[in-house]
Parts: structure tokens; sequence; C-alpha cells
């Protein structure tokens, strides 16, 4: 097996490619509707629609198939609306109600009918898709591909036809409504072409690891991006990457690894999904938990430089003439000694906002100053603080001592603009409630 | 089936005998089989009640998937013969999925649907590819692994059944011990947390006892239906009633008798899968529960709502009376066309609150249809026109809405006023014991 052939390999490919792809499409809506869940219970309750299509046509044609499951989903869909909304039970818990009830149901059917089937539980559930191989190996072209790629098609054309009516549904059903768009009719369409989408999946990936392609690759994407006409092609590609990466892997992996055994491929498509999801957890842009971190991190950092500024020019102000020491242990304990204190001071120093002067009598620790730089930055931020305390007293009545918290919190989002507008709207601009001078503004 | 023909799907109906015989656990694997997933049902249920209660019956979903790869990899290490191991496995991967869908949801930006059906699906999907590669590097089969996710009670054997009762009881013990904590997180988690209660540890406790459940449950109905015994009671016992005392007394009983039954059924009956057979069973008491519970159930629900709208359509004709009456003189004859002039109702509609009402000895119908009210009937008619008027007065007095506007809004709230507030409403108008005039009639005709 440990060679790509291409009439295998590739239909096996193909075939993920296109039910990854096929997939990925309405599942972007699911994401956003907050409706994945609706996925898992479309992809269970559709087999006993199947289960019901084979009884009753004896046949494992597309077609009937398509209708059973189409019943099957909008049976879903309709059940779970109608045990929330009378049975008073939340949506979550309707649609595990429902779904089990039904996935129940189906085994049932299918058990009844397995002594004359190749409609076996398993292949529903794990799908068949190394089978595919097999069939196209001989030259045939397995009935997988041309359903799933009339699929494909139709989602494709579903959501490009509704693309403006799909997005507005997403965000917002109630506009939606009154543009006059039926946010129902949407809801029952998305549901059906996702029941659709997992019967022509089940033969390649089965009913859960379905799941995983709805899912997976446009949660992917929606880390990656926050614009819809962006996220749908990503989750496109990622889907792709994961079937073709999955074959691959599957096809030479054991040679690189040195083993004799291989993995199912769906499985390997659902896992490799769940790995680009993780890569993309931690590494997105915008999103990612890093860049998140950093960005908390360096806001932090320029709150407490901040902060040590404010500090430095209160004490300067209060003791002109310099004999308050303000050693490196005061700056640090008044700000809170943490790793990331120490971190702020020491770019403050680099910066050149914050120098040392030696100690003024021998024996004793150096001191902090501001600079010149550091002083009228601190100023600003002291004014911003200022003002701002000024302000609220004017307008709300606050008693002095409720001043200071909130200022001392907004002082970092003060423009310069701002600060205009509050001195403007002050009756006396150069003190604050407390007494102390308001700095002039330090316009550079 | 041996002797069935190819085309035959139907099933072979069991003997009386061996109905009773199976009802009454007279044979011994059945009796075990029936045994083990009853004592799950009252365990399922219990617990399910909570997970219910706070939202996290889909958790238990991502859960029960997330137990393949453990169980999978236990297999790997030590075969199908040690069941303790698989299902130690499968509560530690069944853990990292409930961690992972927590993770999600609190460190992105994924919502916590999606992280549900991520941890699922992946989570299984990786189980699968173990499973794949255990079938082609293992000797013997692996089809023992099959029983976990679709559940074969049918194999159930006394050590299994003797499983399934410890756990049960350890969670009943878990539940009672922790029976007010579990209560309070349920309901009021910030109160809980503002009143020093380790909140997190309590989820914890839940979680642990959810995982607990679905593990031993896995071998009985299987990882893709276990999911519905945790649901399915709760759901069902919601309905009958607000206690939650209550509730978990009833899920508990609930999920027993659907194990019950469904074992029964299962090994009655060939070709029953025994776990299918179970969830059927639950969602059969969630429907009946659903439709027929005494109030909140949806007959009972429409039975109060039909009842209330008889009541408001008969307090209406009997104002539409008494108005006539006032305009044109007590005991006035009101011709049908006039009365049918006053609302907005149908002729077959009038004729049919009349019917009632005169059944009710409350108004009088002549055979022309020319009706008027009887001493009852005035007075409930006259109790409702002052309801209506003091509320319209009311409306104009204190909450400045303009007279043409009052009408409306009175006519819904009439037919609720209970005596105290129709008590402040005198006071505050200073109208004591008499009907204050229209005020509509003070506006100039149109």
């Amino acid at each position: 097996m440990n060679e790509w052939n291409w009439a295998g390999d590739g239909t096996v490919m193909l075939v993920g490619l296109l039910s990854a792809c096929a997939c990925a499409l309405p599942g972007n809506y699911l994401v956003l509707r907050k409706m994945s869940l609706m996925g898992d219970a479309i992809s269970h309750a559709v087999l006993p629609g199947l289960a019901v299509a084979f009884l009753v046509s004896h046949s494992r044609e597309a077609v009937p198939m398509f209708i059973g499951a189409v019943a099957a989903g909008g049976l879903t869909a309709l059940l779970t609306q109608a045990v929330h909304r009378f049975g008073k039970v939340e949506e979550g818990a309707a649609m595990g109600v429902i779904f089990s009830i039904l996935f129940a149901a189906g085994l049932i059917l299918i058990r009844q009918a397995t002594d004359h089937v190749d409609l076996d539980p398993g292949c529903v559930l794990y799908g068949n898709i190394e089978n595919i191989a097999l069939v196209a190996r001989i030259g045939e072209t397995p009935a997988a591909v041309i359903n799933l790629a009339i699929v494909f098609v139709l989602n494709v054309l579903f959501v490009a036809l509704f693309y403006k009516e799909l997005k507005i549904c997403a965000f917002d059903p109630a506009l939606a409504t009154t543009l006059g768009i039926n946010a129902n009719v949407m809801h029952y369409a998305l549901m059906i072409i996702v029941a659709v989408t997992t019967v022509a999946s089940f033969e390649a990936v089965g009913s859960i690891l379905v799941i995983a392609m709805l899912i997976v690759p446009p949660v992917t994407a929606h880390l990656l991006t926050d614009r819809l006409w962006v996220m749908i092609p990503l989750s496109l590609l990622i889907a792709a990457a994961t079937a073709v990466l999955g074959r691959v892997l599957v096809v030479f992996g054991p040679v690189w690894a040195g083993v004799e055994v291989s993995a199912n491929t769906a499985a390997l498509m659902a896992v490799l999904a769940g790995l680009f999801l993780f890569v993309a957890l931690f590494f997105a842009p915008e999103h990612g938990l890093i860049s998140r971190s950093y960005h908390r991190l360096a806001l932090s950092l320029q709150i407490i430089r901040e902060d040590i500024l404010g500090l430095l020019y209160r004490w300067q102000e209060l003791d002109v003439r310099r004999t308050r020491p303000a050693h490196r242990d005061d700056v640090l304990t008044a700000v809170g000694n943490t790793l990331i204190s120490r971190w702020a001071l020491r770019s403050l120093l680099r910066r050149r906002q914050v120098q040392i002067e030696p100690p003024t009598k021998p024996g004793d620790e150096p001191q902090f100053r501001l600079s010149e730089k550091g002083l009228s930055a601190a100023s600003r931020l002291v004014r911003a603080h200022r003002l701002w305390e000024a302000y609220l007293e004017k307008h709300f009545n606050l008693p002095l001592d409720h001043l200071h918290m909130p200022a001392e919190r907004v002082e970092h989002y003060i423009t310069p603009q701002m600060r205009d507008d509050l001195e403007a709207d002050l009756v006396e601009p150069s003190r604050d409630p407390h007494g102390r001078e308001i700095p002039e503004e330090d316009r550079p | 089936m041996a002797n069935g023909s190819i085309t035959d799907n139907t099933l072979e109906w069991p003997s009386w005998t061996e109905i009773t015989d199976a009802l009454t656990l007279s044979d011994y694997n059945t009796m075990i089989v029936v045994l083990g997933t009853t004592l799950l049902g009252i365990a399922a249920g219990v617990v399910g009640t909570f997970a219910y209660l706070r939202k996290r019956a889909m958790v238990g979903d991502a859960l029960s998937h997330a137990t393949l790869p453990g169980i999978a990899i236990m297999f790997m290490l030590v075969g199908d013969k040690h069941l303790p191991a698989l299902l130690f496995g499968a509560a530690v991967t069944g853990i990292l999925g409930v961690l992972s869908v927590i993770g999600l949801r609190s460190f992105s930006r994924i919502k916590e649907d999606a992280a549900i059906g991520i941890v699922l699906s992946v989570f299984f999907g990786a189980g699968m590819v173990l499973v794949s590669l255990v079938q082609q590097m293992n000797t013997g089969s692996p089809s023992g692994l099959d029983r976990f996710i679709y559940g074969k009670a049918a194999g159930m054997i006394k050590q299994d059944a003797m499983f399934i009762g410890i756990t049960a009881t350890i969670v009943l013990l878990g539940v009672i011990l922790f029976f007010k904590e579990l209560r309070i997180i349920c309901f009021d988690q910030q109160f809980a947390a503002a009143q020093g209660w380790p909140v997190v540890l309590i989820d914890l406790v839940m979680m642990g006892l959810v995982v607990l459940t679905t593990v031993v449950g896995l071998q009985a109905v299987g990882l893709i239906l276990v999911v519905a015994l945790l649901i399915i009671p709760a759901a069902a016992a919601r309905f009958w009633t607000d206690e939650l005392r209550g509730m978990t007394i009833i899920a508990g009983m609930l999920g027993a008798l659907s194990g019950y039954f469904g074992s029964t059924f299962s090994a009655l009956l060939p070709r029953l899968p025994t776990g299918a057979v179970i969830v059927l069973c639950a969602g059969f008491f969630f429907f009946l529960s659903m439709f027929f519970a005494p109030r909140r159930g949806i007959f009972a629900n429409l039975i109060r709502r039909y009842s209330l709208s008889r009541k408001i359509a008969h307090q209406n004709l009997l104002r539409s009376l008494a108005e006539i009456e006032e305009r044109f003189g007590e005991g006035i004859r009101a011709p049908f066309d006039t009365l049918l002039a006053y609302r907005s109702w149908s002729v077959t509609e009038l004729r049919r609150l009349l019917k009632l009402a005169s059944r009710r000895h409350e108004v009088t119908v002549d055979t022309d249809y020319k009706s008027g009210l009887t001493r009852s009937g005035r007075t409930e008619a006259v109790r409702i026109l002052r309801n209506h008027r003091l509320w319209e007065m009311y409306l104009i007095k204190h909450a400045a809405i303009a007279p043409s506007h009052v009408d409306r809004d009175a006519d819904q709230i009439e037919h609720i006023l209970s005596p105290e507030i129709v008590d402040e409403l005198e006071r505050a108008l200073a109208h004591e014991r008499q009907i204050p005039p229209s005020p509509h009639l003070q506006e100039p005709a149109v």
C-alpha cells in the first residue's frame, strides 16, 4: 500500500476533499449562528431517515437516501424547536433528547434490516473511505465521488446565491425579518443543506467525523479572521488541507514511521483538523492566545510605566527640595513589586524618561528622578488624572474621597483632544478638587 | 434468524411465559442485564438532573465521545480482558475532553456549542485512528471495542452488574452528601460564590459524578447514546415538578424504568440493541411527560389556556350586557344585534356564549336571542364593569394616558384584578362602592 496510486489514493483524496469542503460551507453558518450542535444532532438523526428509505425502497440508490435524509433532518430541526418551545426545554437539551431518540430508532431499524443489507451501523458511523480506494483501483468511479461532487456544487450555489441572506440571518435574524427575509425559511434551508451534506459524506467520513468536518475548519477560520468573505474561503482551504494531508499521511506515514499499520483516513482528517485548530488557537494573529496575551502584557506594561511616571511626578511635586528619597525599593513597593513592574522600571530607564541620580550621602542608595522627557510625559498623565477628577466632581457630585480611583483607571486612556475638552468644560481648570495644581498641557 | 428468508423483516413475538419470565427476572442472565441497566438508569437519572439544570447536558455528549481514545489506548496496552483498566482510560480522556471544552470556551473566542462539537468529533477521530491501528496490529479481535460504541448490555456478566451497582451507590451517596452544594450551583452560582462556597470544587464534584456514570454506562448503552440517559429522564422529570428533590427522585425512577423495560424488551425480541431500546423507552417516558404532566405538560397548558379564554369571553359578555343596562335602564332585554355590535365577536361565538351563560343562570336568553342579566349575573357584571372603569380612571389619572387609549388596556386587565388591587384602586381614585362613569361618554360624539 505504501506507494501513491493516483487511481486509488487520488480518488480517496478527492472524496475527502469534496466531503470536507462540502461540509465546511454550511458549517460556517452553523458556527456563526452558534448552532454547531445542530450539525451534531442532524448527523446522528439522519440515521432513521436512511434506514426507512432503505426499508421502503430496498436499495441503496442515492435518491431515496437523500429524500430520507432531508426528511429526517427537517424533522430533527422541527421536533427540537417544538420540544424547546412547547415543552419549555432548554434548546441544547431539547436537541439532545430528539437526536438521541432518533439515533436509537435508526439503530434499531438498521439492525432489523441488517441481514440483507450492506448498510451496517459501522459503515454509517465510521464511513468506508478505504473501500472507495478499492473500488477506484479497479477503474470504476465510485458513487461517492459523484454524489459528493453534486452536493458540493449545490452547497457552493446555495452559499453564493443566498450569501447576503445567510449572512444577515446569521448575525441579526431580527433585522433580516424587518428587511423582508424570512429567517425561518433560511434556518430550515440551512438545516436541510446540512442533512444532505451529512448523508453525502457518510460513506466517506461517517456520522461522527462529519461533525469535525462541519465545525472544525470553520472555527479555525473564524479564529483567523473577522470577515465572512475571508472566513468561508479560508475554511475551504483548511478543509482541503486536512483531506490532502490526511491521505498523504495514511499512505506515506507508515513508511516514514517505519511501521506496518496505517490509520483510517477519515479519522486522521478529523485529528488533523483538530491539530490545525490547535495551532490557530495559539498563533492566530489577532484572536490567538499568544497574540492576546502579548497585547495584554503590553498594555499592563504601559499602564505600570505610566503609574511610575505619575508616582515620581507627585513625589517630586510634594518635595521640591528633594529631601524625600525615591529609592528603587520605594518605587517598586508603591506600584506593587512584581516582575512586570521591575520590567516597566527598566524600560523607563532605557527610554531615558527616568534617570538615576547618584546618592546624596555616601552609603546611601541611588535615587530615581524624572528626566526632562519623563517630566513632560508625567505631566500629561497627571494632568489627565486631575482634569478627570475635577470633571467628576463638577458633574457627578461625588465625595472627595471617591474621585481618585476612577481617575486612576481612566487616566491612561485620555487623549490630548479629551484633555482640551475637559479643560474647556471646567470653570477653574488650574486646580483639582483636592486643591492640587493641574499642570499645563505640555505640547510637544 | 437462521431460518428467515432474505426479505423477512418481521419480528418473532415472544410467548406470554417468556414475557413474564423476563419481567420477573427469572432467567439468570436476563436478571443480570436488567439489574445492571436499571441501576445505571437510576444513577444517570439522578446525576443527569444536575447536569440538565446546570445546562451541561450536551457537555456529557462531548465527554462520552472523548472516552474512545482512552479505551483504545488501554486496549493497546492491556488488551480486551481487563475492563477496569479500559474504563480508567475512558475516564482519563473523558475528563480531558471536558477540560478541553471548558478551556476552549473560557480562553478563546470559541463558543460553548462549537467547543462541544470540536471536542466530540476530534477526540472521537483520535479514538478512531487508534482503533484502526489496533485492528491492524493486534492478533486478537478488536470487536470488543464495538461494545463501547454501541453498548452491549446483553453480554453483561455478574461482575459488570456489580460494578455498575457499586458505581450507582457511590453516585447516589455523592448526590445525597452534596445535595445542598449541588443545588446551590444549579440555581445561583454567583450567589453561591458570594456566600463563600467553593464553586469550582463543587462543579468538579458534579462533573466527576457525571464522568463516573458515563464511563460505567458505556458498555451498557454505548458512547453515542449514554448522553441520552443523562438528559432524557431529567428533562422528563422537569415536567412533573418544580422542586429539586422531587425532580431528582422522579428522574432516577424514570431512568430505572427505562433501563428495566428497555433491557427486558431487548432480551425478548431478537436483534434489538439494548442501548437503543433503553433510549427509546426513555423517549417514550419523555413524550408521555411532555404531553400529560399535570402542571407543566402541554395538555395541562392547553386546558388552562382554554378555560382562561372561556372565562374572559364570558366576562366580556357580562360587561357588555351591563353597559347596555347602564345606557337603557336596568332590566332591558338586549336585542341580539345590539349585543353583537358591542364587541368583535361572530354570530356563532355570541350564541354559544349566551347559551353557556344561561346555563350558569347569569343571563336569560329569549327565543329570538334577546338577552338580559339575572340578579346573580348582574352582580358579577357590575363587578367586572367596575374593574374596567376603575382601571381606566386609574390610567387616565395616574399614567396620563388619553381617554381614547385606555379601553384596550383595561379590557385586558379587568379579568385578573384581585379584590386587594380593586380596593387600592378605589382608595386611589376615591370612588367607593359605585361605578365610575365611562370616560368615553365625556368625549364629544364622533
